[in-house]
């Protein structure tokens, strides 16, 4: 474990979490979110949890934006609220 | 997806990935029990492969991978492992013991290839279901 990649990876990974909150095109809220899930599995692997980090890398970062992406096939792209 | 475009850069990457992808799917799958990794990541990369040939082949991947291949593949892998589970239970241990009677075999033995084959079972019902999600999430819920 080294302290100062945890801190610095935490602090992105709050600064990706607020920006898919807030940003208006969701298509860009799915890139977010997919990298925000990548930055998850590194903290992961990193403190030593390989199992969890491998499945945060396949599903989070693999399929998920997939599925969101087929989502916003069916849905408005720009946010309403 | 709805709109697609051709692109030779896509085909050959998504023809290179594809069979990495698998190969790197069965060794997480087989190796699951002692080591990081396992039934259902191995699936998810499974999935994830078919899912890439989905992408960027388009109609071509439904001949190679048909679309009722994730329900009958998932299907099984759930049926295998719910058979697994209830035969420890006809040998009177309880759900997933693996107190099968297999002649020539210790119990550290029959449990090793009872998780080995248990996570197999876990690998298929998660790939054939992901991809059938995939399936009917592209159609939009039509056949």
């Amino acid at each position: 474990m080294i302290g100062q990649l945890d801190f610095w990876l935490m602090l992105i990974l709050v600064m990706f979490a607020i920006l898919a909150l807030e940003v208006r095109d969701l298509l860009a809220a799915v890139g977010v979110l997919t990298g925000f899930s990548f930055l998850m599995a590194l903290l992961f692997a990193e403190l030593g949890a390989p199992d969890v980090a491998l499945t945060e890398a396949a599903l989070g970062a693999g399929l998920t934006g997939v599925f969101l992406l087929l989502a916003l096939v069916f849905v408005d792209r720009k946010s309403e609220d | 997806m709805t709109s697609r475009f051709e692109s030779i850069f896509l085909f050959v990457v998504a023809r290179a990935m594809v069979p990495l992808i698998q190969v790197f799917a069965f060794y997480v799958i087989t190796h699951g029990h002692y080591s990081p990794g396992g039934g259902f990541q191995g699936g998810v990369m499974l999935a994830a492969s078919i899912i890439l040939l989905r992408i960027s082949l388009g109609e071509e991947s439904y001949d190679r991978f048909p679309r009722e291949a994730g329900i009958v593949i998932g299907g099984f892998g759930a049926l295998a492992f719910a058979l697994l589970g209830f035969a420890s239970m006809a040998f009177g241990g309880n759900f997933l013991e693996y107190a099968l009677a297999v002649p020539g075999m210790g119990a550290e033995e029959l449990r090793y290839w009872g998780i080995f084959f248990a996570e197999v079972f876990i690998g298929f019902l998660v790939w054939g279901a992901l991809v059938a999600i995939y399936d009917a999430l592209e159609s939009g819920g039509v056949e």
